[in-house]
């Protein structure tokens, strides 16, 4: 009895943390976006009116979701979003994945210290590595003076305020998120299979085609997932790195909460990117799932 | 030597198909093949037999090229395989852990080597369905290996390898997660397809009776060395040290001084006041060295009675018996302690057994039954 109890309470706890941490800030954000700006502290009108359960319902409008599909902004900015993110993390798989083969390769001492070569830029603010990066992309940054000095350009290249930097930024904040799940997934995969090809008459290379690769996928889908959801809304990136024609959803988002205090319209547009974000992730687990079943 | 009796390792002029010469190998300090010398000729059924971690399935990891000697050449079809990598050897493995690739089916993990070498499509889909009918798979062609159990992995690993039909084919316990019915079917069959298709086998096997079945010869190996190479009889006959003695089956050993009495006799005193036991075998060593007989327990009498006159003799006390159904064990202890195991086969019911607890009887062989073990 008390141990069922017990269970019960340890099977709920991670439901409670999703609850207070994820659902009820989302539903606040949902109710935002169903109600209207006001002059008030905080700027809309109020969340509920407990006395009147009836005009809670009939207050809410969908006239801010119908604004964002009126203005081609934020239609624009959505895909634009999408692009940078999609482009983003096939450059940071293809950097990323020779990485994580070389660490899975190396002899077993060497790793962890690989390991936490990777981790190590963790240990710096994200906000600072950023900037950094304006140090070594700006007209007198590092590079054009490099280049400069070999004699190889004479003219400052322009790669600060351009979707260039933005991938640059995005490709080296979260390369380590790609390498790790790859990583975790070579690393275990079982070598005799790759012995096995080659006996079976595979070079080294379609040896990594018709084996690495395909074992790899867990490890592939894991690492994009987690580049290229956080990319989707990335807002200090572009707005550090990115020129004024570089528009992501972040941005918005935030000059809509921040510039145009419409918070409404900013719950209206995080609302949407969600379910841009979820509805494809949904369906590609499911598909997955039944994929596996056969 | 008559025409049909395949035993190319007796004629001068075979050509070996495998041919290794003084191979070492290394891991660090530990040494795990200690200067092999081993010929293997075509069509032949090779077993290697040997306690775990003696170097058996290095041997297989060498010839197919996953392993490089420290030492040592190793040749194939007359060609030295130190500059061929493992993808264009014409051999094939079987892994001890099977290696199947778990992304694929069943069918696909047996076309896999045949897609490599791009054979056409219809000959790939009639031998898959060959394959699948020998291991007794064809229901499961379509599932992934996790789907299986230990024994039918096992069997599409076995199938995987012989899918290509390489001249020659590497076994790393092929048959060890299958039950003995099966087995033995499976044994018949490679021995079948062994000698249809006229190919060469490598099978390690831990299990004695499996290679003494299959093998037209075996290896005995230890520590990383091959202690004796000849064909299961007379490995089994004949062994050439208590080791081997001991490996395959029961053995009696009673250690002694051995006597030469003349050319092709040699006497073993085995204990005080004892009369010395007579060999009909010369003794190869210097007159008196120490000496082991070795005695399989089947060629072992046991009677009430005193034996009749020319059989080697002794006599003791039954010390425990070991009833296995078709066969009764009688543990007799001797006047110097040793016990020797006399097998009888039990041709008469339980209860009408002659011998029992604490009986004194007398033991007898044959004076060309044992072999006399100088190491
Ligand atoms: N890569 C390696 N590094 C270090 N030692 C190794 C390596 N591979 C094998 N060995 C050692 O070499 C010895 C022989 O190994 P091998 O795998 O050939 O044994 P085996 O005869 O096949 O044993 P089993 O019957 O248990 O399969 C073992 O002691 C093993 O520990
Ligand atoms: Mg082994």
């Amino acid at each position: 009895m008390g141990q069922g109890l017990q269970n019960r309470i340890v099977i709920l706890l991670p439901y409670l943390w999703l609850l207070i941490l994820f659902l009820a800030p989302f539903g606040i954000v949902l109710k935002i976006s169903f109600s209207d700006t006001a002059i008030a502290i905080p700027p809309y009108t109020p969340l509920w009116d407990w006395s009147d359960i009836r005009g809670f319902f009939a207050e809410l409008d969908f006239e801010n979701y119908t604004w964002l599909l009126e203005d081609d902004l934020y239609w624009k900015s959505y895909l634009s979003s999408l692009r940078i993110a999609a482009i983003s993390t096939l450059i940071t798989l293809l950097i990323g994945y020779p990485m994580a083969y070389a660490m899975a390769k190396a002899p077993k001492n060497i790793r962890p210290t690989l390991l936490m070569l990777i981790i190590l830029p963790f240990w710096t603010s994200f906000l600072i590595r950023v900037y950094a990066w304006i140090g070594i992309l700006k007209n007198e940054g590092y590079i054009n003076i490099a280049l400069e000095w070999l004699g190889i350009i004479d003219e400052p290249i322009m790669m600060l305020n351009t979707d260039f930097a933005v991938f640059v930024g995005i490709v080296y904040s979260y390369l380590p998120f790609m390498i790790l799940p790859l990583y975790a997934t070579l690393e275990k995969m079982d070598g005799s299979l790759i012995e096995a090809a080659k006996d079976l008459g595979c070079t080294e290379v379609s040896a990594f085609w018709k084996v690495t690769l395909p074992l790899s996928m867990p490890g592939i889908i894991a690492g994009c997932f987690l580049v290229f959801i956080p990319a989707i809304g990335e807002f200090v990136i572009p707005d550090l790195l990115g020129g004024s024609d570089t528009i992501m959803i972040g941005k918005v988002l935030w000059s809509e909460f921040f510039r145009n205090r419409d918070w409404p319209v900013a719950s209206a547009v995080a609302v949407l990117l969600l379910l841009i974000l979820i509805v494809p992730i949904v369906l590609f687990q499911h598909f997955q799932q039944r994929a596996e079943q056969n | 030597m008559s025409h049909n009796v395949f035993a190319p390792w007796d004629d001068p002029n075979a050509v070996p198909l495998v041919e290794i010469r003084g191979l070492l190998k290394r891991f660090g300090d530990f040494v795990a093949l200690d200067h092999i010398d081993l010929n293997v000729y075509p069509r032949e059924f090779f077993a290697l037999l040997g306690p775990s971690g003696c170097g058996k399935t290095t041997i297989m990891r060498m010839l197919a090229g996953f392993e490089t000697p420290t030492a040592g050449t190793v040749k194939l079809e007359g060609q030295d395989l130190a500059e061929i990598p493992p993808y264009s050897r014409n051999v094939n493995m079987m892994f001890q852990s099977y290696a199947l690739f778990p992304h694929i089916s069943v069918a696909d993990n047996i076309a896999f080597g045949l897609k490599q070498d791009k054979r056409p499509k219809d000959e790939i889909a009639a031998r898959v369905e060959e394959m699948l009918s020998l291991v007794q798979l064809g229901k499961f062609a379509h599932r992934k290996p996790h789907q299986l159990s230990g024994g039918q992995r096992q069997r599409v690993a076995l199938a995987r390898a012989l899918a290509k039909k390489p001249p020659l084919l590497l076994l790393d316990e092929p048959l060890g997660a299958l039950d003995k019915k099966l087995r033995q079917e499976t044994q018949f069959e490679l021995m079948d397809i062994q000698e249809k298709l006229g190919l060469t086998f490598m099978i390690v096997t831990h299990d004695q009776e499996e290679a003494m079945t299959v093998a037209s010869r075996i290896a005995v190996m230890n520590e990383g060395k091959i202690v004796q190479v000849a064909t299961p009889n007379t490995i089994y006959e004949h062994p050439n040290s208590v080791y081997v003695a001991g490996f395959l089956g029961e053995v009696n050993l009673i250690a002694g001084k051995a006597h030469r009495l003349d050319d092709h006799h040699t006497e073993l005193h085995w204990a005080e006041g004892e009369p010395p036991l007579r060999i009909d075998h010369p003794l190869e060593g210097t007159d008196g060295v120490d000496a082991t007989l070795a005695l399989r327990p089947e060629k072992v009498s046991i009677s009430h009675e005193e034996p009749q006159a020319g059989l080697c003799r002794v006599q003791g006390t039954i010390n425990d018996i070991a009833y296995t159904g078709n066969l009764s064990i009688y543990f007799v202890k001797l006047s110097n302690g040793v016990i020797i195991k006399a097998q009888e086969a039990n041709s008469r019911r339980l209860e009408h057994r002659n011998y029992t607890w604490e009986d004194t009887v007398w033991l007898s062989w044959r004076p060309t039954a044992g072999s006399l073990l100088l190491q």
